[in-house]
């Protein structure tokens, strides 16, 4: 029997993670894996972690592989300790303990980090980010002790810290740079009955608001705004995006700009070398959602297999948000561009918006709020490239009456 | 719990109803011993509950625009009368009346204006449908006779149907043929129109004739008549005359010529002739087929010429039967309220007559020289001639011929009285003085039907508001223009000078005589049985007459000319005034639809009568339409020489290539462009002044619309922005078919702004693909739908129906309001379709689902199931359709 080849794994993530799960089931005995994390756990749902702070789940129930499950199938985990170094040249890695494992193959699953605006007093105590379940605990600690928090960032993980602080029982406001939240995902009038959703569940908003500073002596005290105005806070989490992980490909000399460019095979320059998930930039887009996450593994893990008959072409992206409640649904380019065509229905009393955007024939885009029954579906003929001229006058109303037909005169 | 016994005010058919009043609550059934209909109603009948409402209703007299009171309006209008008279004479002056008004109003109006006024200017809406018959009767019968009753139907082994789309306009006539026809299935039925319609149905042999032609059709009937032997010369002989000269005219028409004349086949002919030719009993029904042309009195009389020859006159099971279009057209005849008559069936230009109508009334004057007919009165009105007129319960501006014509006259004429019950028809609106007259469920007096039978219509409601009886109206205007001779007490009162009239100097040499029904008591009036006239005073008689008394035919052996006997009258056949041509190649005919009555003031009102057909339409065939570029379901412009109206198009197979129909009842109030009289041309028959109805030249060309829309809305909206509107009463809602052209900037902000839910706390709901042009947008007040609408550049908009249905409910489940926009339910079973049945409310896709569900081969399987068709049986027909078209899908 010839020695098996060697896969290492930096990042006991959901990408990393997802790509050996892929790769086992593709070639289970072509590697021996090692994974290395630095968190000391097994690997979880990430994006569970809002369940977990809104205490609607708990951490068990959102850990994915139990350290059980790396034993069975033959993969060393080095959990809670980080690789700091990749020495190219002689295919190993170095981790934070001193520790070497050498590699035939290495994937990247560096995965992102939070952003933390550069204000003055950014780095107090209580100021925290949502990224791991050290955050989560660190926000639960604070919940008990503490009254007023401030989420800076009206984006999808601001909002989700922010209904989990209220669910803990704090005071929350929620500060956007912009006048409308979560521009990423939805449209004008979505945002609007989005925020009024979370108005009546409690959450204050202080829309089109700069940060100018961070106020407080040995712990934040609150918050000050460019146009000279205060806050008063016991907690900021910062909430303003994230940047791809890109520290350790950077001194490993592999070609990164925003993220670590990968191919379509999810290759970096250096072949042997492959990157997944949130660190990598592949065909100029990086992500910061689960769905092309997947994406990414499946091809990856076929490219490890050594079958290659697979091919990464990039993401179409959708967006749920997950507070209690509140259903909302984007995907693809929802705001559309100049000659798209739009398709809007409202109906407010019940809470329900909905935006199709065609483009040639097709679905370029979608929002849907109150009413996502229909959103993998649109998803789906979205990334089918599906022809809608036939469903159009009944597509808004969703795939239970386009199957009955056009409406009959 | 009230019962009244009292008459339907639709067709002449003039069936017995019983109308229960229980509260608020009206309800209407057929009066089981009526004997015009033995307890049935049809579709309209059945619906009168739901048009005795106030809505609409002018209920206080107005001068000039303004609300006042009898006194100052009845002073005003008798003054500016006067005045005209005074300085015009009084030939400056007329009455338009009525076929809907009862024998006494009529009897007044008529004394009026030709006894007092002293002019004959004094016509009716009945020119419009049974003058020709009046000619053809009086030519031939010396009288305006109508020699059968409706039994002779039932008892003939053959009926001829001759310009009657008799299933529809008068269905109880029809459902006695149909179940005469069940019993004896050899009761050969044949149907003679260009159009295949409903009445078709039953029909044994359907000769599809060429527009117009009816005259060489019975003239060639009438020659072969008199060659085959079927003659009967011993009747000839001894009680008619003039059968030479009339044999004569007919010699020209030999078979060949006449089917070629006809556009019919050589053995479609003989067929008939054949078949005519060897039943005795015989009935020829004829109606404004046969009446509505220039030529309507000679049709007439070629078809009583042939009942002539043959002796099947006046004995059961036979004779010609003009069948009436309106509920007391007989009864104005009898009262003379037709501008070439006199009273009591005497003749105008009978000195004799004269005399005795002058002397019985004590009255200053008698017209001595026919008025004005109709379409002459209104040009008469239109040059000037005449200054004042006075219209009584019609509505003119929408019926008569050159429609434009006529509300151009209206416009420009010095003094328009109306007598109506609503506040806002066509005509009403030009009205400077304006009479709120009670209406049917309000109103005493008697009605005469098509087989001469006198009914009582008796009200069961209070007179709403300040509505009088037309009578009241008539008599008080009277009293005021200084004439005596107009103290009635009531109805009783003037019924009572009517029938001592008619047996004036009689003794059975006028046909009209019901001495017998003169000298009742109040109560005994309010009694009268149904009976047919003649109702002659037997000497000594003390008690009124029983029902039986009455006479159920005339015109055996005795007639009503000088000599008594009946008179041949030579036809011979002539086109149409005006042929199609290149530039209005097509042939427009005209007429009634199953649901709607005249210009649809009361059937409009009701909402099972909506459903059915809910829009102005133009029946064209498919061929043609392909030829003018139109689509089913699409906008068509029609033009005449005389005007142009925009109307949906419906593909039919059985309107004969070349020739377009157009219903009669859309008007000004109920559709944007529909007025199907601004197109018909104003020609007139010679002898009895009827217009040309069913033959105009007319262009058919496609509307060009934008997109298409409906509106379900609880209340009114407003139609001025739509380049087409049409409405419909439904339950609880208006329904609008709309089309436009013009793109709102922004849908939403339009569709709020039209159904009034412009407020931003209103509960909307908004649909819009702006690019695409559907725009679905939906108000709901206190979870209630309030209005809604649906727009779509194609004819692919949602059905009416669930949408309407959601009208009723009290409060919109969740479930509904998701699909409200769809414009149907999540189960597609829930959806009726459009109504078929309006008796029972019965939808298509229902019984559609019932046929291939429970397997129905018959249309009383239908009806055992669904109820559909058991009531008045009018859309049995369509069931049979529906049948047909199920078993092609399978």
């Amino acid at each position: 029997m010839t020695e098996k080849m060697k896969l290492v794994v930096i990042g006991n993530g959901m990408a990393g993670m997802r790509t050996v799960e892929e790769l086992l089931k593709l070639a289970p005995d072509l590697y021996e894996i090692t994974v290395f994390g630095a968190e000391p756990h097994g690997n979880y749902n990430r994006i569970m972690l809002s369940p977990v702070l809104a205490g609607e789940k708990t951490l068990d129930e959102i850990m994915l592989n139990t350290p059980q499950w790396y034993a069975q199938h033959g993969i060393t985990l080095h959990a809670g300790d980080p690789v700091i170094k990749i020495n190219r040249k002689q295919r190993l890695v170095v981790a934070d303990s001193g520790l070497k494992v050498p590699y035939d193959r290495l994937l990247l699953a560096t995965g992102s980090n939070p952003f933390i605006i550069p204000v003055p007093g950014h780095d107090k105590p209580g100021v925290i980010s949502f990224r791991d379940i050290g955050d989560v605990h660190a926000m639960l600690d604070a919940s008990r002790t503490y009254k007023k928090a401030v989420v800076i960032g009206g984006g999808l993980l601001g909002l989700e810290a922010a209904n989990g602080l209220l669910a803990q029982g704090m005071e929350v406001t929620v500060v956007h740079v912009l006048d409308s939240l979560m521009e990423r995902q939805l449209d004008k009038p979505a945002a609007a009955l989005l925020r009024q959703a979370l108005e009546t569940k409690g959450i204050h908003f202080a829309m089109a608001a700069q940060t100018d500073a961070i106020l407080g002596e040995d712990r934040v005290t609150g918050i000050r705004f460019k146009d000279g105005t205060e806050l008063a806070t016991d907690l900021v989490v910062m909430a303003v995006g994230i940047r791809p992980n890109i520290d350790l490909a950077q001194a490993a000399g592999l070609h990164c700009e925003r993220g670590i460019v990968a191919n379509d095979t999810l290759q970096t320059y250096d072949p042997k070398i492959y990157a997944v998930g949130e660190c990598v930039q592949h065909r100029q887009a990086t992500y910061g959602l689960v769905a092309p996450l997947w994406d990414q593994a499946k091809v990856c893990a076929n490219h490890l297999a050594q079958r290659g008959n697979d091919a990464y072409l990039g993401s179409q992206v959708s967006t749920k948000l997950k507070v209690t409640g509140i259903d909302l649904f984007s995907a693809g380019d929802f705001n559309g561009a100049e000659g798209d065509e739009e398709i809007v229905f409202r109906d407010l009393r019940r809470g329900v918006y909905k935006k199709i955007i065609v483009r040639d024939g097709k679905i370029a885009g979608a929002v849907l709020y109150g009413d996502v029954a229909d959103g993998s579906w649109y998803y789906e003929l979205m990334i089918e490239g599906a022809d809608v001229r036939e469903l159009r006058d009944v597509l808004i109303f969703g795939k239970a009456f386009a199957q009955v037909g056009p409406a009959a005169a | 719990m009230n019962e009244t016994k009292t008459t339907c005010p639709y067709c002449g058919v003039g069936c017995g109803v019983i109308a229960s009043v229980n509260g608020a609550q009206v309800e209407i059934r057929g009066d089981e011993q009526h004997p015009a209909n033995y307890g049935r109603l049809c579709s309209k009948g059945s619906a009168l509950a739901e048009t005795v409402g106030l809505e609409d209703r002018l209920l206080e007299p107005e001068v000039d625009g303004q609300a006042t009171d009898w006194n100052q309006a009845l002073d005003t209008a008798a003054a500016r009368l006067e005045a005209i008279i005074r300085q015009h004479g009084a030939e400056a002056v007329a009455l338009y009346v009525s076929g809907q008004l009862l024998t006494e109003d009529y009897y007044v109006a008529n004394k009026l204006v030709k006894g007092y006024l002293g002019t004959a200017n004094i016509d009716t809406n009945s020119r419009l449908c049974m003058s020709s018959a009046v000619v053809g009767h009086k030519r031939a019968f010396g009288a305006d006779t109508v020699p059968g009753c409706y039994e002779d139907i039932e008892l003939a082994d053959l009926v001829v149907i001759t310009g009657s789309n008799l299933a529809w306009c008068h269905p109880i006539v029809y459902q006695r043929l149909v179940a005469a026809k069940q019993q004896r299935p050899e009761l050969r039925v044949i149907v003679i129109d260009p159009r295949g319609t409903a009445t078709c149905d039953i029909a044994d042999q359907h000769i599809a004739l060429k527009p117009g032609t009816d005259v060489a059709l019975f003239n060639g009937l009438l020659n072969q008549l008199a060659q085959s032997g079927a003659a009967n010369p011993d009747f000839v002989a001894q009680h008619t005359s003039q059968a030479a000269q009339a044999l004569a005219a007919a010699t020209d028409y030999p078979v060949d010529a006449v089917a070629q004349i006809c556009g019919l086949s050589i053995l479609e002919v003989q067929g008939f002739y054949q078949a005519f030719a060897a039943t005795e009993k015989v009935v020829t029904i004829f109606s404004q087929g046969v009446n509505q042309s220039s030529s309507g009195s000679d049709k007439v009389n070629s078809i009583i010429n042939c009942h002539l020859l043959s002796g099947r006159i006046g004995r059961p099971g036979m004779g010609p039967f003009s069948i009436t279009g309106q509920p007391n057209a007989m009864g104005g005849r009898e009262v003379g309220g037709l501008a070439n008559m006199l009273a009591a069936h005497m003749n105008l230009e009978d000195a004799g007559h004269r005399r005795l109508v002058q002397g019985f009334w004590d009255s200053p004057l008698i017209a001595e020289q026919a008025g004005l007919k109709a379409v002459e009165l209104f040009d008469a009105i239109h040059t000037g001639q005449i200054k004042a007129v006075w219209i009584i319960a019609t509505n003119p501006v929408v019926s008569l011929p050159n429609a434009e014509h006529v509300r151009e006259a209206l416009e420009k004429c010095e003094l328009v009285i109306v007598s109506d019950i609503l506040a806002g028809t066509d005509t009403v609106q030009l009205g400077h003085i304006k009479f709120p007259a009670t209406g049917w469920a309000e109103k005493d007096g008697t009605v005469t039907n098509s087989e001469r039978r006198i009914s009582r219509q008796r009200g069961f409601l209070p007179a709403p508001g300040s509505a009088r009886p037309d009578w009241w109206i008539i008599c008080e205007m009277a009293k005021r223009l200084g004439f005596k001779g107009f103290d009635y007490a009531g109805p009783a009162d003037i019924f009572d000078e009517h029938a001592r009239l008619s047996m004036l100097e009689n003794d059975g040499i006028r046909d009209f005589d019901i001495g017998g029904l003169s000298g009742l008591s109040a109560s005994e009036y309010a009694a009268i049985e149904p009976i047919q006239w003649p109702v002659r005073r037997l000497a000594g008689q003390l008690a009124p007459p029983a029902a039986n008394c009455g006479t159920a035919r005339l015109c055996a052996t005795d007639f009503y000319t000088a000599d008594r006997k009946a008179r041949f009258v030579p036809v011979s056949y002539r086109p149409p005034v005006h042929a199609p041509d290149g530039e209005y190649p097509f042939v427009l005919n005209t007429g009634r639809i199953r649901d709607q009555w005249h210009t649809m003031t009361r059937t409009g009102k009701s909402a099972r009568l909506g459903g059915h057909l809910p829009e102005p339409f133009v029946e064209i065939h498919p061929r043609d339409a392909l030829l003018c570029g139109i689509k089913d379901q699409g906008l068509a412009r029609l033009s005449t020489a005389w005007g142009a109206i925009v109307l949906r198009v419906r593909f039919s197979v059985e309107t004969p290539r070349g020739s377009v129909f157009v219903p009669i009842h859309w008007n000004d109030q109920t559709a944007s462009d529909a007025r199907v009289g601004k197109l018909v041309n104003p020609v007139v028959d010679p002898h009895s002044g009827e217009p040309e109805f069913k033959h105009t030249p007319v262009r058919v060309e496609p509307f060009l619309i934008e997109w298409h829309a409906f509106v379900l809305s609880r209340r009114p909206i407003s139609t001025a922005d739509f380049s087409y509107w049409a409405r419909a009463t439904g339950d609880q809602f208006l329904r609008y078919e709309l089309a436009g052209r013009q793109y709102p900037a922004d849908w939403s902000a339009w569709g709020r702004d039209l159904l009034g839910g412009r407020d931003s706390n209103d509960d909307w709901l908004d649909y819009v693909d702006a690019t695409a042009t559907l725009y679905r947008g939906a108000l709901v007040r206190e979870e209630r739908i309030e209005a809604c609408v649906f727009v779509s550049p194609r004819l692919d908009l949602p059905s009416r129906q669930w949408l309407a249905g959601l009208f009723a409910q009290e409060q919109l489940s969740e479930l509904d309001r998701i699909s409200l926009l769809v414009g149907r339910p999540a189960d597609p079973s829930a959806d009726a379709g459009p109504t078929v049945c309006s008796c029972f409310g019965v939808g298509r896709n229902v019984i559609l689902r019932a046929i291939g569900d429970q397997q129905l081969h018959t249309p009383e399987a239908i009806g055992r199931c669904l109820k559909a068709g058991t009531n008045c049986g009018s859309c049995v027909p369509e069931l049979r359709k529906l049948i047909a078209e199920a078993k092609t899908a399978a």
